[in-house]
This record gives C-alpha cells, sequence and structure tokens, in this order.
C-alpha cells in the first residue's frame, strides 16, 4: 500500500491520496461486484452510494454511516460499486445512475479526471454529486466532504504523543518513503509546529527515518530507530503500515510501555497492540462519519437548503452543524482518536 | 613447513596450499581441515562479519549486547538464512530460482489465511501445508527447468511474476493483521532458548541438514558435479533431472518454511510481502561464495553471508550511515565476492596447469 503524489499540487489531491492509501482501496479486493442493496425508506429521496470498490472494510463502514443517515432522513439508499478500485468501472454505475433518475449520488472517485464526463452528464440529469473520501476536480461534482486537514492531521498528531510522553522528551518519526507528499507535508508541519509551540517546547525530534511503506522495513527501522537514540521516549507513524510493524515491534522488545507510540493506524491493525498495552492511542478519521455527512450533506443539497457555495451551512443530525468551506469542500473536522475504550466498535 | 605434517616423502617441495589442490592425500588429516578451513572463502566472510559486528558494538553497546540487540541479531538473518540455503544448492546445480521471494508471499499469506478461517489448527499442520505448497511451486519450477530445458532464469523470472500474480488475486488489498494470530503463534516469532531465538535453531538446523547433505551424500556430491559441468554430467549418468528437481523442490520448500517465520516474526501479511528478498538470497549466496557459473561453495558460506548482509543493514544505521548508501555497500560487497571469486578460480587453474607441467 503505496501512498503516491498522483496530483502535483491541490491539497484536495492530496488528502485525495491519503485516503487512497490508508483505506487500502488501491487494488483489486475481490468483493462482488454487482449492487449490494442497502436499507431503504420510502421517502421522497433517493442517494445512490458509490465507493471506490466492494468488499472493502473502510468502506463498509462508510456505508453503514450512510445508512444510518438515510434512515434518520427516510430516504431511499442504495450502494453500488465495482469489486476493483480501477476509473472506467466506475463509470457505468454513475451512467445507471442518471438514467435511473436519482436525487443524489454520493460516490468516492477512484480518478480526479476521468469520471468527470460522466458526472457532468448526471448531474445534466438533476443529479446532486457529493464526493467523499477521494474528490475529483472541483468543477465537476457539488461537494466533497474532506476527512480531515493536513494541518489537523499533523496537530493531532503531536497533541497524542506530547500526551502519551508527559510533553517532554526526545521522539522521532517513522515515515513512508522519502518522497511520500502526504507524508512530508505532515512532518514538515509538525516540525514547525514542534519549533513554535511552547507547549512542544520539552520535546525534540531526533531523528526521522522511513519504511517506505513496507512492513519489514519500517520494522527494521523501528528497531534502528530504538538502538540509536536509547533515550526516545516516543515514536510518530504517520503511516498506517509503519504505525502497525512498529507496533509489532514494541510489542515484544524490552521498550514496550516505555516508549510511546501514535500515529494514523486503521482499527483492525492496531487492535492487538492497543489490546497489550503497546499503543495508548492512535488517529485516523472515522468512516463511519464520513459517510454519515456526505449522505446529510447530499440532502440538503437535493432539498435545495444549500447550493454548494462557500459559507453554505446545513445541519448533520449527530455531528451537528458544517459550514462549506472554499472549492465546495466541507470538512468533516480533526482526526479522530481511537483507544481502548473504543476500538472494539470499528471494523476496517 | 615442518616435515612431520607430511606422512608422505614429497618428491619435491610443494606448498601447503599446492598440496591441497592437487593431492590433499599427502597433508595429514588435521593439517588439511586447518588449511581448508584457513583458505576457506567462508573465513573471510566471517571475518568480514566479525568486524562489522565489533564496529557496530563499539559504536553503540545495545548492538550486541543488550537483550533486543543480542535477539535480532540472532533473529533477524534466519528468514533470509533460510532462503539463502535453498538458493545455494539450487546455485550450485548452475542454476537459480528467483520465485522464492513470491513463494514465500503465497505461504506467509496461507499461514495466516489458515489461522484465520480455521483458528483452533495445530501450528504444526499450518508449518506442514506450507512447506508443503512451497514444494509444489519448487517442483513447478523444477519441472520446467529440467524438462524444458529453458535457463531457470527465465523460468523462474516468470514463476516470480506468476506467483505473485497468484498472490495479489488471492489477497488482494486484504491484510493478515496480528490480531488475527494465535498468541501461541507469534510468540514463536521471539521466542528463545537459551538465549537462542526458535525461529534461528529453525534456521540452523536446515543449514546443518543440507550443509551435511552436500558435504557427504552422493546425492549432494551430484549436485556439484551437475553444476560443473552439466553436459558431462548427462554423459557420466548422473541422474540429473531427478537432481534438479530435487534442488527446486527444496529451495520451494524452504522458502515455504520462510513464509511461516515471515509471518510468526513480523505479524502482518499483505500482497507485497518478500518482493524483492529473492535478490537478497542470490547476494547472500554469492557473497558467500558460491559462484553463479555453479559446482562450488557451500551453504555454509551462503548462510554467513546471509548474516552479513542483514547485519551490515542493521549495523550502518548505528554507523550513521545513510539509508542510501547501505544499499551501495551491499552492492560494493556483491561486486567485490564476484571479483574475488573470479581472481581465484584463474589463480586456481593456473596452479593446477603449473602442478601438471611439473608432473
Amino acid at each position: 500500500m503505496k501512498i503516491q503524489k498522483r496530483r502535483p499540487t491541490a491539497l484536495a489531491a492530496l488528502l485525495l491520496t491519503a485516503t487512497f492509501a490508508f483505506a487500502g482501496c488501491g487494488s483489486d479486493d475481490g468483493g462482488d461486484g454487482g449492487s449490494a442493496d442497502g436499507g431503504s425508506g420510502g421517502g421522497d429521496l433517493s442517494i445512490t452510494m458509490l465507493p471506490k470498490n466492494l468488499g472493502n472494510a473502510y468502506f463498509d463502514t462508510s456505508t453503514d454511516g450512510a445508512e444510518r443517515a438515510a434512515d434518520e432522513l427516510s430516504a431511499e439508499f442504495e450502494e453500488v460499486g465495482p469489486d476493483t478500485a480501477s476509473p472506467d468501472a466506475q463509470v457505468s454505475y454513475i451512467n445507471t445512475v442518471a438514467q435511473q433518475g436519482k436525487d443524489a449520488l454520493i460516490l468516492s472517485a477512484n480518478d480526479p479526471d476521468a469520471l468527470c464526463d460522466a458526472i457532468d452528464e448526471a448531474r445534466s440529469a438533476d443529479v446532486k454529486v457529493v464526493t467523499f473520501d477521494a474528490d475529483t476536480n472541483p468543477d465537476c461534482r457539488d461537494l466533497f466532504i474532506n476527512q480531515a486537514t493536513a494541518e489537523g492531521i499533523a496537530a493531532k498528531q503531536l497533541e497524542l504523543i506530547s500526551e502519551q510522553i508527559g510533553g517532554e522528551g526526545e521522539i522521532a518519526i517513522l515515515s513512508a518513503s522519502a518522497n511520500a507528499t502526504n507524508q512530508n507535508a505532515w512532518i514538515e508541519m509538525m516540525e514547525t509546529e514542534l519549533a513554535d509551540n511552547p507547549d512542544y517546547a520539552g520535546i525534540e525530534l531526533v531523528d526521522t527515518v522511513y519504511g517506505d511503506d513496507e512492513d519489514q522495513k519500517s520494522f527494521d527501522q523501528t528497531e534502528a530507530l530504538l538502538q540509536n537514540h536509547p533515550d526516545l521516549k516516543g515514536i510518530i507513524s504517520p503511516t498506517t503500515v509503519g504505525i502497525a510493524a512498529a507496533a509489532r515491534y514494541l510489542s515484544d522488545s524490552e521498550y514496550k510501555g516505555k516508549v510511546a507510540l501514535t500515529g494514523l493506524g486503521t482499527p483492525n491493525q492496531m487492535r492487538e497492540y492497543v489490546d497489550n498495552g503497546t499503543v495508548t492511542a492512535f488517529a485516523l478519521w472515522n468512516p463511519g462519519d464520513l459517510g454519515y455527512l456526505a449522505t446529510y450533506a447530499a440532502a440538503a443539497l437535493v432539498n435545495g437548503d444549500i447550493s454548494g457555495e462557500e459559507g453554505d451551512s446545513f445541519d448533520a443530525g449527530d455531528l451537528g452543524s458544517f459550514e462549506v468551506g472554499a472549492d465546495g469542500v466541507v470538512l468533516l473536522g480533526e482526526p479522530f482518536t481511537f483507544d481502548k475504550d473504543n476500538i472494539a466498535d470499528f471494523d476496517f | 613447513m615442518s616435515r612431520t605434517d607430511i606422512e608422505r616423502e614429497p618428491e619435491t617441495e610443494v606448498s601447503t596450499g599446492e598440496a591441497l589442490l592437487v593431492e590433499p592425500s599427502r597433508l595429514s588429516p588435521t593439517r588439511r581441515a586447518v588449511t581448508t578451513v584457513l583458505r576457506s572463502r567462508e573465513l573471510s566472510i566471517f571475518l568480514v562479519l566479525v568486524a562489522v559486528v565489533v564496529l557496530a558494538t563499539t559504536k553503540n553497546n545495545g548492538f550486541l549486547f543488550s537483550s533486543d540487540g543480542w535477539r535480532n541479531f540472532l533473529l533477524n538473518p534466519s528468514i533470509l538464512l533460510l532462503l539463502a540455503v535453498g538458493q545455494a544448492v539450487v546455485i550450485i546445480t548452475r542454476n537459480v530460482d528467483l520465485s522464492v521471494g513470491s513463494t514465500m508471499a503465497l505461504t506467509a499469506y496461507l499461514t495466516g489465511r489458515l489461522f484465520v478461517d480455521q483458528p483452533n489448527l495445530p501450528i504444526i499442520v499450518v508449518i506442514l501445508a506450507c512447506l508443503a505448497l512451497g514444494a509444489v511451486l519448487g517442483l513447478v519450477n523444477g519441472v520446467l527447468v529440467a524438462y524444458g530445458n529453458v535457463p531457470a532464469l527465465v523460468i523462474t523470472l516468470g514463476t516470480l511474476y506468476v506467483y505473485r500474480g497468484i498472490m495479489l488475486t488471492w489477497a488482494g488489498s486484504d491484510r493478515i493483521n496480528a490480531g488475527d494470530m494465535p498468541r501461541d503463534f507469534l510468540s514463536l516469532g521471539t521466542q528463545t532458548v537459551l538465549g537462542v531465538p526458535v525461529l534461528t535453531i529453525v534456521a540452523l538446523v536446515v543449514l546443518a541438514l543440507v550443509g551435511y547433505y552436500l558435504h557427504t551424500a552422493r546425492g549432494g556430491r551430484e549436485l556439484y558435479a551437475i553444476g560443473s559441468d552439466p553436459d558431462a554430467a548427462v554423459l557420466y549418468g548422473l541422474p540429473v533431472r531427478r537432481r534438479l528437481l530435487a534442488a527446486f523442490v527444496l529451495s520451494g520448500a524452504l522458502a515455504g518454511l520462510a513464509g511461516v517465520l515471515y509471518t510468526a516474526r513480523y505479524g502482518t501479511v499483505s500482497s507485497s510481502v518478500g518482493s524483492g528478498i529473492e535478490l537478497q538470497a542470490v547476494a547472500a549466496a554469492v557473497i558467500g561464495g558460491i559462484a553463479i557459473f555453479g559446482g562450488s561453495g557451500t551453504v555454509w558460506g551462503a548462510a554467513i553471508g546471509a548474516f552479513l548482509l542483514v547485519t551490515i543493514n542493521r549495523a550502518l544505521p548505528s554507523l550513521g550511515i545513510e539509508d542510501f548508501w547501505q544499499r551501495a555497500v551491499v552492492g560494493v560487497l556483491i561486486l567485490g565476492a564476484i571479483v574475488l571469486d573470479r581472481v581465484l578460480a584463474r589463480r586456481q587453474a593456473r596452479k593446477l596447469a603449473e602442478s601438471r607441467d611439473h608432473a
């Protein structure tokens, strides 16, 4: 699961790739193709959800959230999707949605450009299009539900590590590859924050190593970090592969419980290490909330409560009220923290 | 050189080295053994290994003298060691097995899958299943090479991709996580007996068995004969195909075992497991003194080569050498080993020719 740069500039694209990687949805998942019917209400509102692919635990979680929202809105809800996460596979589903005359389409785009023609066609048939998790070009959709900003991710990780090491001591970063765009952006923000924020004055970043998002290399790099920095208090690994490998190393080394570990991880990968006390807390967004918010946003568009302009605000059930930002982006919030108390509630 | 060491009075004075080369039985068994060891490629590689360890330990005590350091020193090379032993046997027959990384990936995933689907399966059954799968995949290579008369480089390059393709289709984006596997199995990955990790013991036992077989058994010697001159081996009536099949099956089975060990050690299996490790296995064998054209070298050397490769990778960060240079160091080692190999082979040929002229 490599994190790669897909488009050079925009922050949206940055996050798109982040999610692409974290969701682990880059490749064939062997799930069933075709349609998987969700629950349906009898209301006027009809919503179709199109994840990158089916049979992917991450998207199963987001669909559960969307379904919950659809129930609350008594909307008719359906999930469709290809069994592989390739752009052309999504086109036929988008066309079908347009022909069926659905009110809204919620999708996670497999490609920022390739889907635009199909989406344009759907929108001209009065289908509102909301992207979540992975965006298309801002011109071709109505809204994008952004899971987290780079600033939010950087700040959250520092907050967690600072809490876990008592605000003082040496820390190191175990990243993906040396040229991973997302990770480098986060690391840079963390470095700035460490230097500028007086709360972190006692924390020193002593090393940044690269595990290339390979289990074995990340594992070995963790070992090297611990060996070379005997006073190390904590490790931040802003990549799901890295944090799992580091946790595995720590869990049966002499440093277990002495060196804190946090970063971005998925609950299924980290469950074992949270249960055995190696890891106290780590972060990621909650895909369930993401699907939930996307559904409320789609409903608000269809009902005419918002038009997708900057500054529009709408209500999203349990999550409260949200405002549309620049480029039609709605931010879910700061990353979600997983710990011993809540990790059992998640399966992705 | 004292005369008492030589049992038979030589007609002319020859050096111990030459005697060893031309007529080893001239020397007393002890002298022969000592000279063999002193002049072996294995010893020089071993000394390099010792130097690396000493250097890293002086820089950082914990490299060897901490409980983690000692364990990792023994534990980390054990997976590569198994692959290198299998690879060495194949290379000795003048072939190569590039598919071991993909084979290891398939068996690593099989290990995880079995534990997920049948949580109560005894660990030994899982190990046997993986050995069997590895052996079958190795057999495919062996059959294609032995009966297809296509170079092993091409065949195993093909199966490298085929096996990896099967892995990608089977595993997809699915990952096996540590939480999916029984604790007993995972603790195998780090357990030690008298300070030696279990995985290392497994690897060393395999090494000893294969090494002993190659050194003493008829089948083992025939592998060397095949590698020295395949055509002559056929003409001489050696069961070349059968031996090749056996070599590839062994390599596959050891890769299968390595897959189990990998899962026990790392606790996470994704579809990219073991990509590129086949080249490390070849590198370990070559650095350890196995001639890439077959017919010479020992699995002991390959094992030390594996230890050296892994230990260097562990030591270089401790010595403050950048990640990027670590690969270069490995490259230099391989080139050095090959150059040394050629130089030694030439010198040996010259000496043999001289002794022949002499006689």
